[in-house]
C-alpha cells in the first residue's frame, strides 16, 4: 500500500507501522464518571468494521508522524490521510 | 539421436550448437530453443510420469500454463524441481532429468497405480484413510508422504543468490504480445515512462508463434523493428524474463525477473530479481492460454494444443510430429493444419466437432466435420485416434483446440470476478479491476490482431493522456483480422475410456461429475475434494473445462457456476527469491555495541539481545567454562571495579517547557518535583495497568531529560512515547528524540569505580560522594576535553557510575577505561554477570516485566502515585488485579545450598500435590551467586511479602525436578542499600 503523507507526499507502507483503530486516541477522563468502564471500554474495545475505518498507522521509519489514515478495509482505498497531532488539536477545541 | 523433428525455418540460431542431456542422454539443439523444443526436435515424446496414476505424459504447450513437462534441472546443490521445459531457456550443458517415476522413466514401478485407479477417484484419500485409525500413522501417512509431491529438493542450501528492486513508472504494459507492443509504442511516444514486461526470453507473444502479418511486414519482423524502436527511447525498460505475478494495493505489482538460469556461465549475478513496481497505471496485455477439449486417454504423449503445435513449428522449427492430425471445435485451430501444411508437415485427418461446411481446404488432409475424437492408442506415444464416426487414423500428433481464454488472472488479484462472453465462450475481465488497470487484446477476450494491435494502442493513448501527456499521434498498427469463429464443445461425451481434465492432477471428466453427484456444489469445493487446478500450473488449461463438466452435470449456465478466485502468484516465484537477501544471519541486521572492537579483541563471546549483539562474558585462558568467568567477574566487580557496556538500553531525550508534565502523565510516580542534576527510577504501566517498562530519568537542565529505557522495549517506548506527545497531549510543549545510538554508555561498578573515574573525569568537576552522591547526574567532560555524561546509578548493587560519551569515542573509552583500571585490576564483564549481580541485588527485568505482572506483584505498588494519573493508573485500580492472595515478587534459596534452581519451576506448598490447583506462582529468574555461594533465584508467589521464611517447593515436571526452597527478601545484596550510597 502506499499512504499519502501529508507532510511528505506518497511513502510505501513499509515504512509504517500499524496501531489500529483511531478511537485510541480518544482517552477518557481519568476523573470523569465511570472513568474505570469507560477506560476498560478504552483499552479493550476496537472497532474492526468491513468497509471505511479511521486507523492510526506511524511513520516509524521516515518522520515519527503519527498520521490517522481513513482507509477502506475491504478495497484498501485510502481516502483520507491526517497529522494525527491536528486531529488531536482540533478534537480538543484548537490549540 | 539426432534433431529427426527439426525443420527449416524458425526464430532460432540454427548457426550454433548447444548440448544437453535429458536423463543422460546427449542431446542437441540451438541458442533460441526451449528445453521442450529441443526435446521435441530430438524425438522425445516421452517427458514424465503424472501425479497421480504415473501415466506417460509429454509436451502438451508451449509455455508457462504447461501442465506435464515438469523437469528437474541441474543436480547438487543447484537442483531446481518441477521446472517447465517450456519455459526453460536452452544453454549448453544443461542437464534436465524427468521426474516423479521409480526406475526409468519408460518403465515405470509405480506405474502400477494406474491399475488402482478404480480406487483412487475424486475425494478417495477422504473415504479410504478413514478406517481403521490406528493405520493412519503407521501406514496411510508414511505411503502417501512417499508417493505425493513430484519432483524432489536438494535438501541442501540454495547456493544461489536472489536481489530485490525497485521501479517506478507512469505505465506498466504487462506482456509484450501484439497489444503490448502497441500499446508501449504508443506511451512511449507520449513521453510516459512505460516498463514493458514479459514472461519470455524473446517478446511478441503469439506474433512469434504464428505467420501473421502486420504493416504489411512478417509479425516476427515487425516486434523486432518495434523492439528496436523501443529499446531507443530512454522513457521506456523492457524488462524480458521478467513474470509479472501479482496486483497489489495502490498500483504495486511484483514481478520476478530470472537472470542468470538461461546462461550456461552463471557468473556472479544475483540469479533472480524480485522487483517492487510502482505504477501510476497498468496495462494487462497478457494474452490467452488455448484450452483442450476432453476426450478419451487425451493425455498420450502427442497430444499437444493446436497453437503449440504452430509455435513449435513456427517459432521453433520443429515438428511435433510427422503425420498430424486435428481436433478443433474452433476457425483458430484451422490455422495449425494450413501453417503446417505450408511448412510442408502432413496432415493426416482434420476432425471439427462443428457440424458445418469446412472452413477451408487442406491439401492431403481427411476432414470430418460434425464429428469428434474418442480414444486414441499408444501406451508411450500416441500412434492412432478414433473418431466418433468409428474411423482409425494413425497418427502421431494430434493438435488440440478448443478455443482460448483469456488471461485474466491479474485482474481478479483484488477480489475482480471475470464476466462470461457468449462470443467467445470464455471469461473476460469484469467487476471491479485493480484500481489504475486496464486490460486489452487477447486477455480483454479481442482475440483478433488487428483488433488486439488497435485496442492496445487506444488503451495506451487514453491513459497516457488520463496521465497528462499527449497521445501519441502515430496510427495503430494494422493487420487483418482472422477468423476466430468457437463453438461451445468442451468434452466429448460418448468418450468410454477416461477423459483428462486436469493433466497435472489426474483429474478426469467422471471425477467431476462424481464430486457434483456427491454434493461438491461450488467450483471450490470441486477444487478441494478433487484436486483440479492446484500445483504448479493453477489449472490453467483446466478449470474452465472443468466449470463447463460442472455447469453440465448442474443443469446450469458456466457464469452460474462461477469461476475459481485468482489469487497470486501468476505462475510459481522462488522461495529463495522471495526472501532475497534477508536470509540466515542476513535475516535482519546486527546492530554492534560501541566497545565491540575491543571487546572481540580480548575474548568476549557474544551473544544476541533483540537486534544487538553484546558481550555475555569474557573467557580467560584456563577457564573451563563459562561459569568460571561469569563467577570471576562478578567477584573482581564486587571487590575492586567492573566495567560493562550498557550501550544497549534505550535513551530517550525529552526537553520542553512541559517534559516535567509529560513524564509524570508517562510514568506512575512523581516528576514535578526531580531537581536538576538528579536522577529517578520510574516504572511505566501499559493502559490495562499491567507493568511495561521501568528505567531511570535523569534531569539534565531546567526543561531537559534524558530517560533510558529496558534494551527490549527501547523503540517500543519510543513510539509509545510519540503517540502520548502526538496523539493524547499535543497541548503539551514537549519534544523527543531518540540517543539510543548518539551515546556510548558503560557502567562502572564496585568499591573503586570512584577512583577509577576520578582519573579521567577532567578539574575542576568533583565526584566525591558529598558533591555527587547516589542517583546524582551531570554533563561535564573527561580525558582532556571529550565531552560526557555521568551519572550515578547502580544495577549491579554497587557503589557505581554510568558514564557516557558521543558513540564515536566509546570504543577508546573502553580502552582508557581499562588502562586507567589497572591499578584497580578492573575487570570487563558481560551480560551473564550483569545478569547474576541484578538477582543479587533483586532487580526486576524482563524475565519479571513479562506483560502479565503488575506493580503490585513486582512490589512496587508505592511506585503508583495516588495524586495524579498516569497511563494504566485507572485500569491497575481494579480490584482484581489488587486481591489480598496476589502474587508477589520475592528472593528465593535451596534449603539444601548445594542444589541448583530452575527458572520456569512452579511453587508448591508443601503437603500439597503439585498441580495447577494448587499452583503458587513460579520462578521467573536463577542464577549461580558467587557472592553467597549457592544458587537464588527470583520468583512471584502469592502473599510473597508476608511468607519470608516459608519453605515451599519449587517443582519443574518438564524436567523432573523438585526443589525445596526458602522465601526470602528479593534484596540478596545490600538490603538497605548502604552500599550503593557509599
Amino acid at each position: 500500500m502506499i499512504i499519502n503523507h501529508p507532510l511528505l507526499g506518497p511513502r510505501d507502507a513499509a515504512e509504517f507501522v500499524y496501531l489500529g483503530d483511531a478511537s485510541l486516541m480518544e482517552r477518557p477522563d481519568p476523573q470523569g464518571p465511570e472513568a474505570a468502564d469507560n477506560f476498560h471500554d478504552y483499552a479493550y474495545l476496537r472497532k474492526n468494521p468491513a468497509g471505511e475505518h479511521r486507523e492510526l498507522w506511524y511513520h516509524e521509519q521516515g518522520d515519527r508522524s503519527w498520521l490517522v489514515v481513513t482507509r477502506n478495509t475491504l478495497t484498501h482505498e485510502i481516502s483520507k490521510v491526517e497529522l494525527a497531532r491536528d486531529v488531536a488539536v482540533t478534537r480538543r477545541g484548537g490549540q | 539421436m539426432s534433431q529427426v523433428n527439426r525443420i527449416k525455418g524458425g526464430l532460432i540460431d540454427t548457426n550454433r550448437s548447444l548440448t544437453f542431456t535429458f536423463n543422460g542422454r546427449k542431446m542437441q539443439g540451438h541458442p533460441g530453443d526451449t528445453l521442450a523444443s529441443a526435446l521435441l526436435a530430438n524425438g522425445q515424446r516421452l517427458v514424465g510420469r503424472s501425479f497421480k496414476y504415473h501415466r506417460p505424459r509429454g509436451i502438451f504447450t508451449d509455455g508457462s500454463h504447461e501442465p506435464n513437462a515438469l523437469v528437474e534441472l541441474e543436480s547438487g546443490a543447484h537442483l531446481e524441481p518441477n521446472t517447465r521445459a517450456t519455459t526453460v531457456e536452452l544453454y549448453d550443458g544443461l542437464s534436465a532429468r524427468s521426474q516423479n517415476h521409480r526406475g526409468s522413466l519408460e518403465h515405470d514401478l509405480m506405474a502400477v497405480t494406474d491399475l488402482l485407479s478404480p480406487f483412487m477417484a475424486a475425494g478417495f484419500y477422504y473415504k479410504t484413510f478413514m478406517w481403521p485409525k490406528a493405520f493412519w500413522e503407521k501406514l496411510y501417512e508414511p505411503m502417501i508422504r512417499i508417493s505425493a509431491g513430484l519432483g524432489s529438493l536438494s535438501m541442501k542450501e540454495d547456493p544461489d543468490h536472489y536481489d530485490k528492486g525497485f521501479l517506478h513508472c507512469d505505465l506498466l504494459v504487462i506482456g509484450a504480445g501484439p497489444a503490448g507492443l502497441a500499446a508501449a509504442l504508443a506511451a512511449g511516444h507520449s513521453g510516459a515512462r512505460v516498463i514493458l514486461a514479459d514472461e519470455d526470453f524473446r517478446p511478441g507473444g503469439r506474433l512469434s508463434g504464428e505467420t501473421f502479418v502486420v504493416d504489411d511486414i512478417a509479425g516476427a519482423e515487425w516486434t523486432a523493428q518495434a523492439l528496436t524502436e523501443l529499446a531507443a527511447m530512454d522513457n521506456v525498460h523492457i524488462l524480458t524474463r521478467t513474470t509479472i505475478y501479482g496486483a497489489y494495493d495502490h498500483g504495486v505489482y511484483g514481478a520476478l525477473e530470472r537472470c542468470t538460469d538461461h546462461l550456461a556461465v552463471k557468473g556472479d549475478k544475483p540469479r533472480q530479481i524480485l522487483w517492487r513496481i510502482y505504477s501510476k497505471r497498468a496495462l494487462l496485455t497478457a494474452g490467452a492460454t488455448e484450452r483442450p477439449i476432453a476426450f478419451g486417454n487425451n493425455d498420450r504423449p502427442g497430444v499437444m494444443l493446436a497453437g503449440a503445435v504452430r509455435t513449435y513449428v513456427n517459432r521453433f522449427g520443429v515438428t511435433p510430429g510427422r503425420e498430424v492430425a486435428l481436433f478443433t471445435n474452433n476457425d483458430d485451430g484451422w490455422r495449425t493444419a494450413s501453417d503446417l501444411a505450408a511448412k510442408g508437415v502432413s496432415i493426416s485427418a482434420i476432425v471439427d466437432a462443428r457440424d458445418q461446411a469446412a472452413p477451408a481446404t487442406i491439401p492431403g488432409a481427411q476432414v470430418f466435420m460434425g464429428q469428434s475424437v474418442v480414444d486414441t492408442k499408444g501406451r508411450k506415444g500416441l500412434k492412432s485416434i478414433t473418431l466418433s464416426g468409428g474411423h482409425t487414423i494413425p497418427t502421431d500428433c494430434l493438435a488440440v483446440s478448443g478455443g482460448w481464454n483469456p488471461n485474466v488472472h491479474l485482474t481478479c488479484h483484488q477480489r475482480g470476478r471475470p464476466d462470461w462472453h457468449e462470443g467467445i465462450n470464455a471469461f473476460v475481465p469484469g467487476g471491479a479491476l485493480p484500481p489504475g488497470m486496464a486490460v486489452a487484446g487477447a486477455a480483454n477476450g479481442t482475440l483478433t490482431l488487428g483488433a488486439a494491435l488497435s485496442e492496445g494502442h487506444r488503451a495506451a493513448n487514453a491513459m497516457t493522456k488520463d496521465l497528462g501527456f499527449n497521445a501519441s499521434r502515430k496510427p495503430a498498427p494494422k493487420a487483418e483480422d482472422e477468423a476466430h469463429e468457437c463453438a461451445a464443445f468442451w468434452h466429448v461425451g460418448a468418450s468410454r475410456a477416461r477423459a483428462w481434465v486436469d493433466l497435472q492432477n489426474d483429474v478426469t471428466a467422471k471425477d467431476i461429475k462424481q464430486a457434483c453427484v456427491e454434493g461438491m456444489a461450488s467450483v471450490e469445493l470441486v477444487k478441494r475434494y478433487t484436486t483440479l487446478g492446484m500445483a504448479t500450473d493453477q489449472g490453467k488449461t483446466s478449470n474452465i473445462t472443468a466449470l463447463a463438466i460442472m455447469a453440465e452435470v448442474n443443469g446450469k449456465t458456466i457464469p452460474e457456476t462461477g469461476t475459481t478466485i485468482f489469487r497470486p502468484p501468476y505462475t510459481p516465484v522462488a522461495m529463495g527469491a522471495l526472501a532475497g537477501r534477508a536470509r540466515g544471519k542476513d535475516f535482519r541486521p546486527y546492530r554492534l555495541t560501541p566497545s565491540h572492537q575491543w571487546a572481540k579483541a580480548n575474548g568476549a563471546t557474544f551473544v544476541e539481545t533483540g537486534n544487538w549483539l553484546r558481550a555475555q562474558w569474557f573467557a580467560r585462558p584456563g577457564e573451563k567454562g563459562w561459569r568460571d568467568s561469569v563467577d570471576r567477574e562478578v567477584k573482581m566487580t564486587r571487590a575492586s571495579v567492573g566495567i560493562c557496556d550498557v550501550t544497549t538500553l534505550g535513551k530517550i531525550d525529552i526537553q520542553g517547557r512541559d517534559a516535567a508534565e509529560f513524564l509524570n502523565r508517562i510514568y506512575t510516580n512523581a516528576w514535578l518535583k526531580l531537581p536538576v542534576g538528579k536522577v529517578r527510577y520510574g516504572l511505566m504501566l501499559r493502559e490495562d495497568g499491567i507493568a511495561y517498562d521501568d528505567g531511570t530519568t535523569a534531569r539534565l537542565g531546567e526543561n531537559h531529560y534524558v530517560m533510558t529505557t529496558t534494551t527490549a522495549n527501547a523503540v517500543l517506548v519510543f513510539r509509545r512515547m510519540e503517540f502520548a506527545r502526538q496523539c493524547l497531549w499535543p497541548d503539551l510543549d514537549v519534544h523527543l528524540i531518540s540517543t539510543t545510538d548518539g551515546w556510548a554508555q558503560y557502567a562502572v561498578a564496585g568499591p573503586n569505580a570512584r577512583a577509577l573515574l576520578a582519573k579521567l573525569v577532567d578539574a575542576p568537576f568533583d565526584i566525591s560522594n558529598e558533591a555527587f552522591p547516589f542517583m546524582a547526574c551531570a554533563e561535564l567532560s573527561v580525558c582532556g576535553g571529550t565531552k560526557a555524561r555521568l551519572f550515578r546509578i547502580s544495577f549491579s548493587g554497587e557503589m557505581a557510575y554510568e558514564i557516557a560519551v558521543p558513540t564515536r569515542f566509546g570504543n577508546s573509552l573502553m580502552e582508557v577505561l581499562m588502562e586507567a583500571g589497572r591499578e584497580f585490576d578492573a575487570v570487563p564483564y558481560g551480560t551473564e554477570a550483569l545478569g547474576v549481580m541484578r538477582i543479587e541485588k533483586g532487580h526486576a527485568a524482563g524475565n519479571e516485566l513479562n506483560g502479565q505482572t503488575t506493580a503490585l506483584n513486582l512490589g512496587m505498588a508505592g511506585f503508583i502515585n495516588k495524586n495524579k494519573d498516569c497511563i494504566g493508573k485507572v485500569l491497575s485500580e481494579r480490584p482484581d488485579m489488587n486481591r489480598d492472595d496476589a502474587i508477589r515478587l520475592v528472593g528465593f534459596k535451596p534449603v539444601d545450598h548445594s542444589q541448583k534452581l530452575a527458572a520456569g519451576a512452579h511453587f508448591i506448598t508443601k503437603g500439597d500435590t503439585a498441580n495447577m490447583a494448587n499452583d503458587q506462582g513460579w520462578m521467573s529468574s536463577v542464577a549461580f551467586s558467587p557472592t553467597f555461594g549457592h544458587s537464588i533465584g527470583l520468583g512471584f508467589i502469592k502473599r510473597g511479602h508476608q511468607r519470608t521464611g516459608e519453605v515451599v517447593r519449587a517443582v519443574n515436571p518438564a524436567r523432573g525436578s523438585e526443589v525445596e526452597v526458602e522465601i526470602t527478601s528479593p534484596h540478596f545484596f545490600d538490603p538497605d542499600g548502604g552500599i550503593q550510597r557509599g
